[in-house]
C-alpha cells in the first residue's frame, strides 16, 4: 500500500438490497487524491450507500472500488485506510474527548501513555485540548463535529468520508463548519468525499460535484461548470438558480430556436442549437436567473437577438445584495429573475406590474 | 423500569421543580383527593411489612400480634442461635449463593438475547413467544413439571440443579424484556464507528457495547437478584431436601409461633433494600459520570 494514495475509482458499483431494485445504478467515477468531492442528491438517491461502499460498512452487488489503484472490495475500513464521520458523529457516550479521540489506537494496543501523547498532539491542532475531559453529551453540536473529525483523523486516513456532516448543526454553525473542513482537508490533504443534500454545500466546498438521482449518477465535475452548465431539467432545477422553460420547437435557425408553449407561440430565442434537434421536439431550455433582465412593457430598446416574455410580477422578495423577483413567464412553473438591488430600487417594480422578461442571446442553454 | 432507574435522578429534580411551581397558587380539590387515594395506597402497601418489622422488637414476652410487649433485639438473637427456629442460616446462604448464579446467568442470557434480537431472525417470533409463555405459565405447576423432568432424566432435585432451572425459566423471559428496553435506546451506529476506527468484534462488545449498557445491564442483574431471592411457586417442588430462605420462612409459619418469624422478615428485607439500593447507588454514579443530568433539558 503506498502511502498518501488516496484516488478513488468506482467502476460499474452496483447494490440492491433485495435482488430486484438497484439503489446504487452502475456508478463510475473517478476521484484523484487529495480532492474535495461531493455527492449530491435527494434523500434515497444512493449517495449514502455509495459512501458506505467506499467505507467498507456495505458490500457492493457488483462492481469494482479502487483506492490508490487497489480493490479494495471486502476489505475492512482499516485495512482500506478510509476513516467516516457518521451523520449525527456517533461519539461514544461513555468516553470523554480524548478517550473518544484515542480509541483507535486504544484497539491497536497501544498503552495509555503512548496513545495520549499522539491525541494530545492532535487536540491541540483541532483546539480541543481545554475540552479534554468532557463528555459528548456536554459538547455543542460545533464541538462534536471538530471530536468527531480528530477521532477519525487519527487512523491516518488517506481518505475520509463524511456523511452529511453539517446537517445536524444550525444555520449559521454550519457555514463555519464548512469552512472548517475545507481548512482541514487542506492541512490533512487527504480526499474527503462528501455527502450532502445542500446544493449551496456542495458547491462551496467541492472540488468536484456529483450530482446523484436514483442510484445513477446525473452530471459530475467542478462546481462551477455543474451550476452554470447542468446537462439537464434535473440538474438544473437540483442546484438551483436556473430558469427552466420548456417547448416544442417551431423553427430551426442558424443561430437561434422558435419555440412554442401552450399559452404563446413565436418564443425566439437566440441559442446555438445542436445538431439533433429539429421541428416539432420539445426541449428544455435553461436561463440563469441572474441572466434575466426586466424591463417595463413598451420601453423599447431590445437588443438583436434578445428574448423578451411579457410576464407578471407575482411576487418580490429582498435578499439583500440583490432582488428575487418571481413572475408567471411559464404557466404552473416557476420563473424568477435575480435583480441586483441597486439596479432595482432605481425603478422598483410593484406586485401585478406586467413586465418584459428578457436576457441576451447566447444566454440560454439547451438541456438534454 | 430501566428508563425509569437512568432517568432517576432526573425526574426527581424535575418532580421538583413542578412541586414548587404549585406552591405559589391554591391547590384545586382534586390535589386532595388524588393525595388521599394515595396515602391510602401507600399505607396498605407497606402497612403490614410495617407492622412485621415493629413487632420484630419486641422482648422475651413478645408475641405474635399487637400490643407491643417491650423492646429488645431479643428475637434477632433467637433466630440464630436457636436450632428450633429452622435452618435460617443455612437456608440464607444457599438463597444467596443461588440468586447470584441465577443473576449471572440471566445477565449473560438477556445481554446475548438482547443483541440478537436487534435483527429478524429464522423463527424469532416463535421463540419470543415461548418465552412469554414460561412468564404466564403457572409456577407450582411449571415447578412440579421441572422436578418430574429432573427425576425422569436422573439428576438429584437440589437448589443448584432442579430449583436453578425452574428459577430461571421465570427470571429469563423477564431480563430480556428488560433487555429489550435497554436496547431501544442503543445506536447501532455506535458499533459501525467502533468497527470503522479497527475495533474487532470483541473489542466492540468490550469498550462500547458493555460500557454503554452498563446500566441497563446492573437493572437486568437487580431484577434476576430479586426475582430469584424471593421465588417460591416455582422452587417449592424443585429444591429438593434443603430448602431456600422463602421455603424456609414458609414452613416456619406452620410450626414457629414466636417473633422470631418477624425478625426473619426484618432481616430479609434489609438485606433486599440493601442490595436494591446498592444497585440503584450504581446506575446513578453511572450515569452522574455520563453528565446525563447536565443534557436533558
Amino acid at each position: 500500500m503506498r502511502p498518501g494514495q488516496g484516488d478513488i475509482e468506482l467502476a460499474g458499483l452496483c447494490k440492491s438490497y433485495d435482488g430486484v431494485t438497484n439503489v446504487v445504478d452502475g456508478v463510475n467515477l473517478k476521484i484523484p487524491d487529495g480532492a474535495y468531492c461531493c455527492f449530491l442528491g435527494p434523500s434515497g438517491c444512493g449517495k449514502t450507500t455509495i459512501l458506505r461502499m467506499i467505507a467498507g460498512h456495505e458490500d457492493p452487488t457488483a462492481g469494482e472500488i479502487v483506492i490508490g489503484g487497489e480493490n479494495v472490495v471486502g476489505l475492512a475500513p482499516v485495512e482500506r485506510r478510509t476513516a467516516m464521520m457518521f451523520q449525527s458523529y456517533a461519539l461514544f457516550p461513555h468516553l470523554s474527548v480524548r478517550d473518544n479521540i484515542a480509541f483507535a489506537l486504544r484497539v491497536r494496543g497501544q498503552s495509555k501513555a503512548e496513545r495520549y501523547k499522539t491525541v494530545d498532539l492532535m487536540m491541540e491542532k483541532v483546539r480541543l485540548t481545554e475540552l479534554a475531559d468532557r463528555l459528548p453529551s456536554n459538547l455543542s453540536g460545533g464541538q462534536q463535529q471538530r471530536v468527531a473529525l480528530a477521532r477519525a483523523a487519527i487512523t491516518e486516513p488517506r481518505v475520509l468520508l463524511l456523511d452529511e456532516p453539517l446537517s445536524a448543526l444550525d444555520e449559521q454553525l454550519r457555514v463555519q463548519m464548512r469552512q472548517e473542513l475545507r481548512r482541514m482537508q487542506r492541512d490533512l490533504g487527504i480526499t474527503f468525499v462528501h455527502v450532502t443534500h445542500t446544493q449551496l454545500e456542495a458547491i462551496a466546498l467541492a472540488d468536484i460535484v456529483v450530482v446523484m438521482e436514483k442510484g445513477r449518477i446525473k452530471q459530475s465535475g467542478a462546481a462551477r461548470d455543474v451550476y452554470a452548465h447542468p446537462r439537464d431539467r434535473y440538474v438544473a432545477e437540483f442546484l438551483g438558480g436556473q430558469n427552466v422553460l420548456s417547448g416544442k420547437v417551431e423553427k430551426v435557425g442558424e443561430d437561434h430556436l422558435v419555440i412554442s408553449q401552450p399559452n404563446r407561440t413565436g418564443i425566439l430565442v437566440g441559442v446555438r442549437p445542436n445538431a439533433s434537434i429539429e421541428v416539432g421536439d420539445r426541449i428544455d431550455l435553461a436561463v440563469r436567473r441572474d441572466d434575466i433582465e426586466l424591463m417595463r412593457a413598451g420601453a423599447g430598446g431590445l437588443e438583436d437577438g434578445a428574448t423578451a416574455l411579457p410576464s407578471r410580477v407575482v411576487a418580490i422578495e429582498y435578499q439583500g445584495s440583490f432582488v428575487k423577483v418571481m413572475l408567471d413567464t411559464i404557466p404552473d412553473e416557476e420563473f424568477v429573475a435575480y435583480i441586483p438591488e441597486r439596479t432595482f430600487f432605481r425603478d422598483p417594480f410593484n406586485i401585478g406590474d406586467i413586465l418584459l422578461a428578457t436576457w441576451s442571446a447566447g444566454r440560454a442553454r439547451v438541456l438534454a | 423500569m430501566t428508563v425509569a432507574l437512568e432517568r432517576f435522578d432526573v425526574s426527581m429534580t424535575k418532580a421538583r421543580r413542578g412541586v414548587l411551581a404549585a406552591r405559589s397558587g391554591r391547590r384545586p380539590w382534586t390535589f386532595y383527593a388524588l393525595a388521599s387515594v394515595f396515602a391510602f395506597y401507600v399505607a396498605a402497601l407497606y402497612g403490614p411489612m410495617i407492622c412485621i418489622y415493629i413487632l420484630s422488637f419486641q422482648d422475651i414476652r413478645g408475641g405474635l400480634v399487637f400490643p407491643m410487649k417491650g423492646h429488645s433485639l431479643h428475637w434477632f438473637v433467637d433466630l440464630f442461635t436457636q436450632v428450633r427456629t429452622g435452618d435460617v442460616k443455612g437456608s440464607f446462604d444457599r438463597s444467596i449463593k443461588l440468586a447470584v448464579l441465577v443473576t449471572v446467568i440471566t445477565l449473560v442470557f438477556s445481554f446475548m438475547a438482547g443483541l440478537a434480537f436487534r435483527r429478524r431472525f429464522f423463527g424469532d417470533t416463535f421463540v419470543f413467544y415461548l418465552m412469554i409463555g414460561s412468564l404466564v405459565a403457572p409456577g407450582l405447576v411449571l415447578g412440579i413439571g421441572v422436578g418430574l423432568l429432573f427425576q425422569w432424566v436422573g439428576i438429584n432435585a437440589s437448589w443448584y440443579t432442579s430449583a436453578l432451572g425452574a428459577q430461571l425459566s421465570w427470571t429469563l423471559p423477564f431480563g430480556v424484556l428488560v433487555m429489550f428496553a435497554v436496547m431501544s435506546r442503543f445506536d447501532s451506529v455506535w458499533e459501525e464507528a467502533a468497527r470503522d476506527l479497527g475495533a474487532s468484534r470483541w473489542q466492540t462488545i468490550r469498550f462500547v457495547v458493555i460500557p454503554v449498557l452498563a446500566p441497563g445491564l446492573v437493572a437486568v442483574a437487580l431484577f434476576g437478584f430479586t426475582l430469584s431471592y424471593d421465588e417460591f411457586a416455582r422452587t417449592l417442588q424443585t429444591a429438593g431436601s434443603l430448602n431456600t430462605l422463602p421455603l424456609e420462612i414458609w414452613s416456619m409459619t406452620l410450626n414457629v409461633t414466636s417473633p422470631s418469624l418477624y425478625a426473619l422478615g426484618t432481616v430479609t428485607t434489609v438485606v433486599s433494600f440493601v442490595i436494591i439500593g446498592a444497585c440503584i447507588g450504581a446506575i446513578v454514579l453511572i450515569n452522574k459520570r455520563r453528565g446525563i443530568r447536565a443534557t436533558s433539558h
